[in-house]
């Protein structure tokens, strides 16, 4: 029997995909693989977020879909807990993969991509609710329930994509992962496709509807200021694998981690009096397919030790209570700079 | 319609002096007005930032700058360019192939764009792509080209640049690309640089060196910049002075730390309260600028923020408000302030 703690709705635990390297025309051969998600371990508590942060092609979108099953991860487990008991997304057969989906959602980027053009509103929202055979008059109520939900008016189910604007469409996004009512929902960078005054009006919904329903998210995104609004918890990654998790205020006034500090200070906040360091980092994103000896941050960390370059650091326990680690052989004995 | 003080001739300070610029598109589907009377000014070695939304006319506005709109813009105002020996050239005034404007292209003022994969001709190498500006016009041979090539690319921090300069786009990075880009902008010696969202595409390590990298490059080569940018916390850094955009129109400008503590007008007062903050405390929460930008085909006839402002009034949508100066060097273009000048006047009379 599959268990976790009561408070906790989604469990991942060393979570591995690697895309295969082939190589040879007639012959395909697997020459090497791209360790996109390298053994990732993460928990959401019930109706908290969490954040998934790190630069582009650190895996985080990947690690979304695997949760999801999206993908197929090549190793470790995803309990979920489902309205009938918890399940490992990692090991389901398809016809109860489908049943566990309802109660796990996904919201988009691209609002412009993730909605078929040649639908209207009303299908478009109604799709989960068909697949998992709703009749269309209960369909159609739905839809209109959820349009309003999203702040949207009922009328406009007639409507196609292209009359609407990104922050309206991105609304219809947010409607589609609410029409089954799920009890996670995974937001993979849900407002960076989107212009600034809109992008408040969509995180609002998103904190919104997490009070009134109870929902967990798992929030992706780069832009660190958004994270620091939405989440109650946040993981960095590196190259594949989480470098610091920590909750968010913990995080961002005391990173453990150096790539965190490094992180932080290089986001120009928008207060031409907040301080703004720009040379915290040198060169960038290693991103080969070679196994790293080490910590995959030593090349660049301005910290980094011999052994850093011998020894993979493990996740470890930072303070008494367990509820910020780090990946890195000094976390306890390097003093890093944050935001207050 | 007048926006501010047509002046004549140009400040002496003044490098770029840009005044009522209006363009307009003219498309089947109707005339889109995408500049309604933008003015601004660039101080010698100084830099202004131009804020805004997608589809504000940010853009627009600086390819204006270089003529390099397409056929189908109609462009008035004026946009006096100081050359080297003091004279003033109205770019407008030139044909956007002829020399004039190619010599005052590139030369004078250089642009970098946003996406620099799109931007870089993916058939060539790094060494043609830089090389073929100084061929062309500074009578280079191809030796000198290549070694003046590899010059700038570690002027702009491109490790082994002995090699990479023979590689192709793909081989190189994102942050990379646009050092290139940055390289190939700076090789004559421009001394205006116009930069169009540089960072935007980049990861937030690497947006901070490429900023790091143009302040550099500003301070070593006194250069005057022009950045184009949707990022607010990027401006708030960059820039001396600061013009928001809305609809076509500078809705407010003034110098940053001014904007930034004390906005004027509803438009930017709305975009600093929708920003979440880096430094922000947690369970405070950010307000959006309700309703979302009209479309571009709208005529306006009122303010062009009035059905999204929380301080409209009816003047608000009976007429275009008039750029009121509120500060040694703040401007704002509200109803709200209108009413005091007004009164102003009424008792100077």
């Amino acid at each position: 029997m599959l268990s976790m703690p009561d408070d906790v709705i989604l469990q991942v635990t060393d979570l591995v995909k690697h895309f295969p390297i082939e190589a040879g025309f007639f012959r395909k051969k697997q020459i090497g693989a791209i360790r996109a998600v390298d053994g990732v371990s993460i928990a959401v508590q019930k109706g908290k977020t969490l954040g998934l942060v790190g630069e582009s092609g650190c895996g985080k979108t990947t690690t979304a879909r695997a949760i999801l099953r999206a993908l197929e991860p090549t190793s470790g487990s995803v309990l979920f807990r489902t309205r009938e008991g918890i399940v490992d997304m990692a090991r389901l057969g398809a016809a109860d993969l489908k049943k566990a989906r309802a109660d796990m959602q996904m919201i988009f980027q691209d609002p412009y991509s993730s909605l078929n053009s040649r639908l209207p509103i009303m299908d478009i929202i109604a799709e989960p609710l068909k697949s998992h055979g709703y009749p269309k008059a209960e369909r159609e109520e739905r839809v209109k329930e959820l349009l309003e939900l999203v702040g949207l008016r009922a009328e406009y189910a007639r409507r196609y994509p292209h009359s609407f604007s990104g922050g309206q469409r991105q609304r219809i996004g947010v409607a589609r992962a609410l029409a089954l009512n799920p009890a996670l929902i995974v937001a993979d960078e849900p407002v960076s496709a989107l212009d600034v005054s809109v992008q408040a009006q969509v995180l609002n919904l998103l904190l919104d509807l997490q009070e009134q329903f109870g929902l967990s998210y798992v929030f992706i995104g780069h832009d660190l200021s958004v994270v620091r609004y939405i989440c109650d918890q946040v993981a960095v990654m590196y190259l594949g694998k989480i470098v610091e998790l920590a909750d968010v205020d913990a995080l961002y006034e005391d990173p453990r981690h150096p790539y965190t500090s490094t992180l932080l200070l290089a986001v120009p906040d928008a207060n031409p009096h907040a301080p703004w360091r720009q040379d915290t980092v040198k060169g960038e994103v290693t991103g080969d397919e070679r196994e790293i000896v080490g910590c995959s941050f030593a090349p660049r960390c301005r910290y980094a030790q011999d052994i850093c370059r011998e020894k993979t650091p493990e996740l470890q326990n930072v303070n008494a209570d367990s509820t910020h680690l780090s990946a890195c052989h000094f976390a306890s004995e390097i003093t890093l700079e944050g935001v207050s | 319609m007048k926006v501010g003080v047509l002046m004549d001739k140009m400040d002496q300070d003044h490098i770029l002096e840009v005044q009522d610029l209006t363009v307009k598109f003219l498309m089947d589907e109707g005339t889109v007005h995408a500049v309604n009377g933008v003015s601004f000014v660039v101080p010698a070695g100084k830099s202004v930032g131009i804020v805004g939304e997608s589809g504000c006319g940010k853009t627009v506005s600086s390819y204006s700058i270089t003529q390099l709109l397409p056929k189908s813009a109609r462009l008035t105002g004026r946009i006096l360019f100081r050359e080297r020996d003091g004279q003033v050239t109205n770019i407008t005034n030139l044909t956007p192939d002829g020399k004039e404007m190619r010599r005052i292209r590139g030369k004078e003022i250089a642009m970098i764009f946003q996406e620099p994969m799109s931007s870089l001709s993916p058939v060539h190498t790094i060494c043609n792509q830089l090389s073929e500006a100084m061929l062309q016009f500074q009578g280079m041979t191809k030796r000198q080209a290549r070694t003046r090539a590899v010059e700038l690319l570690q002027l702009v921090g491109i490790p082994y640049a002995e090699r990479r300069v023979d590689e192709y786009p793909f081989q190189l990075s994102g942050g990379m690309r646009q050092r290139v880009m940055i390289a190939m902008a700076l090789s004559r010696n421009p001394r205006v640089l116009i930069a169009d969202e540089p960072t935007t595409a980049l990861d937030v390590t690497l947006q901070a060196q490429v900023l790091r990298l143009i302040q550099d490059m500003q301070n070593e080569f006194n250069l005057s910049l022009v950045l184009i940018t949707h990022d607010l916390g990027v401006v708030a850094h960059m820039v001396d002075h600061v013009c928001i955009m809305y609809m076509g129109q500078i809705v407010e400008s003034g110098p940053v730390k001014e904007i930034y503590d004390d906005p004027k007008h509803p438009y930017t007062k709305g975009l600093m309260n929708s920003i979440p903050k880096l430094r922000g405390r947690r369970g405070e929460r950010v307000v959006p600028i309700s309703g979302s930008v009209p479309s571009a085909y709208a005529v306006q006839t009122g303010c062009p923020f009035c059905e999204r402002c929380p301080e409209r009034s009816k003047r608000c949508t009976q007429g275009i408000p008039q750029r009121v100066k509120i500060g040694s060097e703040h401007y704002v273009c509200c109803h709200l302030y209108q009413s005091g000048k007004e009164e102003q006047d009424v008792i100077n009379a």
